[in-house]
């Protein structure tokens, strides 16, 4: 926070966060050859996607009003995003008057220091969590750990990655890069190291690898005084935050602790209680491919007698005001994480989570973390997708994700860094040549001399700057007669001019 | 907190200037409400309420309310609980036969707080629900009488819920009305699971591993 006189003009720039946390990484070209070259991630990622988009589509297809809800969910975000403010006042007001603390952070390091603070001030040495996208985004359990204390993470496949030293590489799956037998090795090597070893002559029996999570982490669940989660929804009208989950971890940190600390980015509210009826059927539905999770809290500040009686909300901005900016952008918000277009996503198939560098894979990790970043920070991501579309499709609340990604490429073409590119170059010459059909006629011809190099009717790699498009590419080569020539040259038919 | 260098005032100014170009949209529920109910009678919706929760693999019992003790007896012994706790308002006549229950609760009626380590001692619990519903095969709890605090629904590994015909709604839409949203809610949906590993459905980590549902005309 700044020491600034409190009278001047409120600052609104710069919006974007500095210190975003985990939204970017290496170029997304680089890292996607990497994971590419990897067999057994491709087979692990193909089976577990095509598995969950067969399970959504036939519970999807069970609703016979699935597009009307779909549009009213859109609609919805959409309305609370015209009137965020007066919905985070109200929000803040309510879960107040409930015996909640409301805190702001503006960024990611506001955020952790926040968390780190109100751990310190429960005494904390240890922490439970609960999956949270946004506490991944912001890096809290590496800032806790800085600050010496530990974050424990519960959700089974969170804690495979953290055991295994791991990256998440799906929003719902986080170790959905990891098979069976990888689990177990990773169970056996590293429980002992922090807990409770796994038990000996553990199988590859996903029941067993479950089973090893429970008595593992029980003893944490009874004994930890402090826990973090995230939000899935947060009800403005009421002040009543929601858990959406399947295990019950969920449900022990929720309840167990003494102090609960839950991050929320504030693009996860909606405006009344009624609207949940539309978001408790799209999410479930779009993500785990369930007519209902096994497990959904709702709790509203805090209740005498029944679980945490110190609750403390963290509204995180980290970027969110910058993509709420954007015109063509600020559909992103919308999101409710259900990972339904990366399991369709061609691009996130084959190549997995961790080639897009962010904690946001995918389609909507390709839009949401240059949002969130500014394209600067993220300039390769918008290209990391063939623009097939069928993201949008399969989107619960219908977010254009192509269109978007258009929107931010030509973003990123208008860089001041990207305009003197070979490719920028090469595209203005062409525009030369395109304007004027004497010139575009004239240079045709002249291409077609070009195909006396070309082996077997291709140029599979041409001298720079046409190299980076050959380098994955077979270029044609060009015909012995343009279309023009043949069309000017062609006898003239009936009707025809 | 009216500091305009405050980390508050400056989120809220910045929504402030980006909302400018924006227009709040019209928002059409023509999906299917709270009331639309197709067409389905009472018996109807039994059926796909219990369609619903053996599909997520909880075991469903249909008795009449005179049976209710005894099928609770017969679940316990079934699944080897040796021990069982109620909570404050769960109806003696619903208790079973044969295994007296631990009472949590405050104060009353002899009933004592159990801490969670004498709650992760309990083979069982028994409670009843605030509303279910059928479409997606859901109970609610909300902590009313007979359902108690969250804790002693979470930490024995059998849950035995009772649930009345009456207390099933159709659709989701049909079950919000009916709750208070200041209340701390749980919505179950089978027993605790997982799909974590290659995205295969395994029954059973933390919460409750086996969850049986008493019907009750």
């Amino acid at each position: 926070m700044t020491a600034t006189a409190g009278s001047g003009p409120i600052p609104v720039d710069p919006p974007r966060a500095t210190n975003t946390g985990h939204l970017h990484g290496r170029p997304f070209p680089a890292a996607a050859r990497v994971a590419l070259g990897d067999s057994q991630l491709r087979r692990n990622i193909g089976k577990a996607t095509h598995t969950i988009r067969d399970k959504r589509a036939i519970v999807v297809d069970e609703l016979a009003d699935w597009r009307e809800l779909r549009a009213a969910g859109a609609a919805i975000k959409d309305a609370t995003m015209a009137r965020l403010d007066t919905y985070l006042e109200q929000l803040e007001e309510q879960v107040t008057a409930a015996g909640g603390v409301v805190h702001w952070a503006a960024d990611a390091d506001e955020a952790n220091r926040i968390v780190i603070d109100l751990c310190r001030r429960a005494e904390a040495t240890d922490v439970v969590k609960v999956k949270s996208m946004a506490t991944q985004e912001i890096r809290l359990n590496e800032a806790l750990a800085d600050a010496g204390i530990s974050a424990w993470e519960t959700d089974l496949a969170e804690l495979i990655v953290q055991l295994g030293h791991d990256m998440p590489s799906h929003i719902l799956v986080p170790a959905i890069h990891r098979n069976r037998a990888e689990i177990r090795e990773i169970f056996n090597r590293e429980m002992g190291k922090v807990g409770r070893p796994a038990p000996s002559g553990l199988s590859d029996e996903p029941a067993a690898l479950a089973e090893a999570a429970r008595v593992h982490l029980r003893q944490r669940f009874l004994s930890t005084d402090v826990a973090i989660s995230g939000a899935n929804f947060a009800v403005a009208e009421t002040g009543t935050v929601m858990v959406v989950e399947s295990e019950g971890n969920g449900r022990m940190c929720l309840t167990l602790p003494r102090t609960l600390i839950t991050v929320m980015g504030i693009e996860k509210l909606i405006p009344t209680w009624r609207d949940l009826e539309v978001f408790l059927q799209l999410l479930p539905r779009s993500s785990t491919g369930e007519r209902m999770n096994p497990y959904t809290t709702m709790w509203t500040g805090v209740t005498e007698g029944d679980g945490p009686q110190e609750f403390h909300l963290v509204l995180l901005d980290n970027g969110r005001t910058a993509a709420l900016a954007d015109p063509e952008g600020r559909a992103a918000l919308r999101c409710i994480r259900c990972s339904a277009c990366l399991n369709v996503c061609p691009v996130y198939e084959r190549t997995g989570g961790h080639a897009y560098g962010s904690i946001y894979p995918g389609p909507i990790g390709a839009v949401l973390s240059p949002l969130l970043t500014g394209v600067e920070d993220n300039t390769s991501l918008p290209f990391a997708s063939s623009l097939c579309g069928a993201c949008y499709d399969v989107c619960p609340v219908a977010i254009d994700i192509p269109s978007m990604l258009v929107h931010l490429r030509t973003k990123v073409a208008a860089l001041p860094e990207k305009a003197r590119t070979p490719e920028r170059q090469l595209m203005r010459a062409l525009a030369w040549v395109m304007s004027s059909p004497s010139r575009w006629t004239r240079s045709i011809r002249s291409m077609g001399l070009g195909r006396f190099l070309a082996r077997n009717g291709r140029f599979s790699s041409m001298p720079p700057p046409i190299s980076g498009w050959t380098a994955t590419r077979d270029l044609p080569a060009p015909p012995e007669q343009s279309f023009r020539d043949w069309w000017a040259a062609r006898a003239p038919e009936d009707g025809a001019s | 907190m009216t500091d305009p260098s405050s980390s508050r005032e400056r989120v809220l100014a910045r929504v402030r200037s980006a909302k400018a170009t924006m227009t709040e949209p019209p928002i059409a529920r023509d999906y299917r409400t709270a009331g639309d109910h197709d067409g389905a009678d009472g018996e109807s919706l039994i059926e796909v309420f219990i369609d619903r929760l053996i599909d997520y693999r909880a075991q469903v019992t249909r008795v009449a309310d005179d049976d209710v003790a005894g099928a609770v007896s017969d679940i316990l012994g079934r699944e080897g609980a040796r021990s069982l706790v109620v909570t404050l308002g769960y109806p003696d006549r619903w208790r079973p036969m044969g295994l007296d229950p631990v009472v949590d609760g405050l104060g009353q009626d002899g009933a004592t707080l159990l801490s969670t380590t004498e709650l992760d001692g309990i083979d069982a619990v028994v409670t009843t629900c605030a509303v279910a519903v059928a479409e997606t095969g859901t109970i609610v709890l909300d902590g009313g009488p007979g359902q108690g605090r969250r804790a002693i629904t979470l930490l024995p590994d059998l849950h035995i819920v009772v649930v009345r015909t009456e207390q099933v709604v159709p659709r989701v839409p049909d079950a919000l009305p009916l709750l208070n949203p200041r209340r701390p809610l749980t919505w179950i949906s089978g027993p605790s699971a997982t799909s974590d590993i290659e995205l295969n459905r395994v029954e059973g980590v933390h919460g409750p591993r086996r969850l049986r549902a008493i019907i009750v005309d």
